[in-house]
């Protein structure tokens, strides 16, 4: 399959658009008309032909301006990739399984060689091509982490597993949905879900932290997480919060459909081999509401979503100042017909 | 759960009473690379029965053209450890799980105190290889009965250099536990593997000297202990199956043909954790993954180490 790369933006003009097959495919999230956080894990195994799992990681037409985006994020502050010292066998675990599955499930676009501990990575969209030696970061141009973590779509977090826990000790964080991998480096599992509405009451918490615990080599798991927010921005950080936060006052009835985007994140969650680490990927999806109402089932039942959500969520996500906007705008798709269980489009 | 195929590549007498297998995968490609600590899950097809037993990887994490187990042979074991000394030959085909890691090295600790009893040198041999890698500070404390009977010794003396310390029990040497671990500096981390009086003097040696909790590891390996024959009702399939002194519940869940999840099989992962519907009381909880006030109230069961003495046991399976 060859893909053909958007030329678009996540900043200033917003040119971001979804083709017809990428509505198609979006990872839309509920599959009920009611929603709330659940242990809602399940065996990151290969999907159906064209979806978003059909590859360990996902690489569609926004791939080459999401690359060029996160660029321009880390220029403007290195600190959205910190990693602590004692990571680096993490680190180099990443690119490995990065490359490799790469490499494997899109031989158009990315070649991995491997001559011994010598390895030529190709990656023909974004026109790089790097001899290093496995295990010596002076070969690359950056800490293997930081190298690889560029070339692809979405965040990703090194997770350390120590005193019956998981600390976030490395990260490449351009993407996040209002959290900061600066404030977050080295906190514990219960430390970084805090802010968290319900969780904790729920106890969702400490059996997620079980499960993963538990996770296995070449058994990844995945869950989709989701929250709204107003232009197809990626870099919406808590640093950044002057530059985006401000565009919600500019959601009314006329601009709602436009402006709202459901932003669905694809979490993946990888034991490492060597490290005995996690790699925590959140792969992030963008769609206006607009574009969801090409498929009326999506539309009915993201507006029942919304109408029945726990203010508590709504204020977390921060979509209290137009979330009735999206409610009123949504119910003009609804027409009261009974959805059967299940998030597919048609 | 995924397993790999491999073969039997190579089996070598260690002592009398060990022996050390070489495992490559089947078709000649490379196994998954692995943590120091880690263990495979090996599948026995017996005649009649299957075996899966859980064996440390002791070779180096970085060689991903074989793995290296040892088993010792258990005259009194439910058959898994006698099964791989008298029918695993070379050439043999056997299925393993993904390495899983249950005794990992704290990336953080200033010092590493490895504590090994016997067989139980087998999880620090590939540690050690990590920790000579990363160039931490260790110290492996090596007890056996008589160097006779110890496995490894010149290789680890080879390994190790300055860092090895052996106890031949035959020789009237002990480990002074009280003394090693009250002088080690702060940020010390101590991992022990071995019998289970071994396993126990440890841990209650360091917490008694004020060890913190997170920085004292054991690893235990004991099988499913054998226990008496009982029957159980899984409600969920409707069937009730019997499960033979020698089998744990979990393989007899199994051999019934009943899905059931599982990981480590040694009742210290919690994932195959069944929830209790009705019982008399008679649970036996032999896993460390349940807490206390959850083994009272006897409201779940971890069959892969579990049993029931009691007249009956239904399951939400």
């Amino acid at each position: 399959m060859q893909l053909n790369f958007n030329d678009e933006s996540f900043r200033d003009d917003y040119s971001y658009k979804n083709s017809p097959g990428a509505i198609k495919r979006f990872p839309f999230p509920f599959a009920e008309d009611h929603y709330m956080y659940s242990v809602n894990i399940e065996p990151h195994t290969k999907g159906a032909q064209g979806s978003v799992y059909e590859f360990t990681f996902d690489v569609d037409e926004h791939y080459v301006s999401e690359c060029l985006d996160k660029i321009i994020t880390l220029e403007q502050d290195p600190g959205r990739y910190s990693a602590l010292p004692h990571m680096m066998d993490a680190q180099w675990d990443f690119l490995e399984l990065a490359m490799t599955s790469m490499a494997n499930d899109y031989p158009e676009y990315f070649t991995l060689t491997k001559n011994g501990n010598v390895w030529t990575w190709e990656n023909r969209p974004l026109d790089i091509m790097d001899t290093f030696t496995f295990g010596d970061a002076s070969t690359l141009p950056s800490e293997p982490f930081e190298y690889m973590g560029r070339q692809m779509q979405g965040d990703f977090v090194l997770l350390d597993q120590r005193d019956g826990t998981l600390y976030s000790d490395a990260g490449i964080v351009t993407s996040q949905a209002d959290w900061s991998l600066a404030f977050n480096t080295g906190m514990s599992w219960q430390e970084w879900h805090g802010p968290v509405p319900k969780v904790t009451e729920l106890g969702v918490l400490d059996r997620a932290l079980k499960y993963l615990l538990n996770l296995q080599v070449g058994n990844p798991v995945r869950r989709l997480n989701w929250t709204m927010t107003v232009n197809p921005r990626l870099d919406t950080s808590p640093e950044n919060y002057p530059l985006w936060a401000i565009d919600r006052n500019k959601v009314n009835n006329e601009t709602v459909g436009d402006l709202v985007n459901l932003r669905v994140e694809l979490q993946s969650l990888f034991r490492l081999p060597r490290s005995n680490a996690i790699v925590f990927g959140v792969r992030c999806y963008l769609m206006s509401l607009k574009d969801i109402t090409t498929y009326p089932r999506w539309a009915k039942r993201l507006h029942r979503v919304q109408k029945d959500l726990h203010p508590d969520l709504i204020e977390y996500k921060g979509m209290t100042s137009y979330h009735r906007y999206v409610i009123d705008w949504l119910a003009q798709f609804d027409d009261g017909e009974v959805l059967a269980y299940g998030s597919h489009p048609e | 759960m995924s397993t790999i195929n491999v073969k039997v590549a190579a089996i070598e007498a260690v002592t009398p009473l060990i022996k050390h297998f070489t495992l490559v995968h089947e078709d000649g490609s490379e196994l998954p690379s692995f943590s120091g600590g880690s263990h495979i899950v090996v599948t026995m097809d017996a005649e009649g029965r299957t075996y899966r037993n859980p064996y440390s990887l002791m070779g180096s994490p970085t060689d991903t053209q074989a793995y290296h187990i040892s088993v010792r042979r258990q005259e009194s074991s439910r058959g898994g450890s006698l099964f791989m000394h008298e029918h695993v030959h070379v050439g043999m085909r056997l299925k393993i799980t993904h390495p899983v890691n249950l005794f990992s090295l704290s990336k953080l600790a200033h010092k590493h105190i490895l504590i090994a009893g016997g067989i139980g040198i087998t999880p620090f041999m590939s540690q050690i290889e990590d920790l000579k890698r990363v160039g931490a500070d260790y110290e492996l404390h090596y007890a056996f009965r008589a160097y006779e009977q110890a496995a490894f010794v010149n290789e680890l003396e080879e390994m190790c250099e300055g860092h090895l310390h052996c106890y031949a029990d035959s020789q009237g040497e002990r480990i002074d536990l009280n003394a090693l671990l009250s002088q080690q500096p702060l940020g010390s981390h101590v991992y022990v593997c071995g019998p289970s009086p071994m396993v126990v003097a440890v841990l209650e040696t360091a917490r008694n000297l004020g060890w913190p909790e997170n920085n004292i590891h054991n690893e235990e390996f004991s099988s499913p202990p054998v226990g008496e024959p009982f029957k159980v009702q899984l409600a969920k399939s409707d069937i009730e199956i019997q499960v033979p002194a020698e089998m744990s519940m979990l393989e007899a869940i199994e051999a019934a043909g009943v899905k059931a999840d599982s990981l480590c099989r040694g009742g210290v992962c919690g994932r195959c954790e069944l929830t209790v519907l009705e019982t008399d009381g008679g649970i036996e909880h032999h896993d460390h993954y349940l807490s206390d006030s959850e083994k009272v109230s006897c409201r779940s069961i971890m069959p892969c180490v579990s049993r029931t003495k009691g007249k009956r046991l239904v399951l939400d399976l």
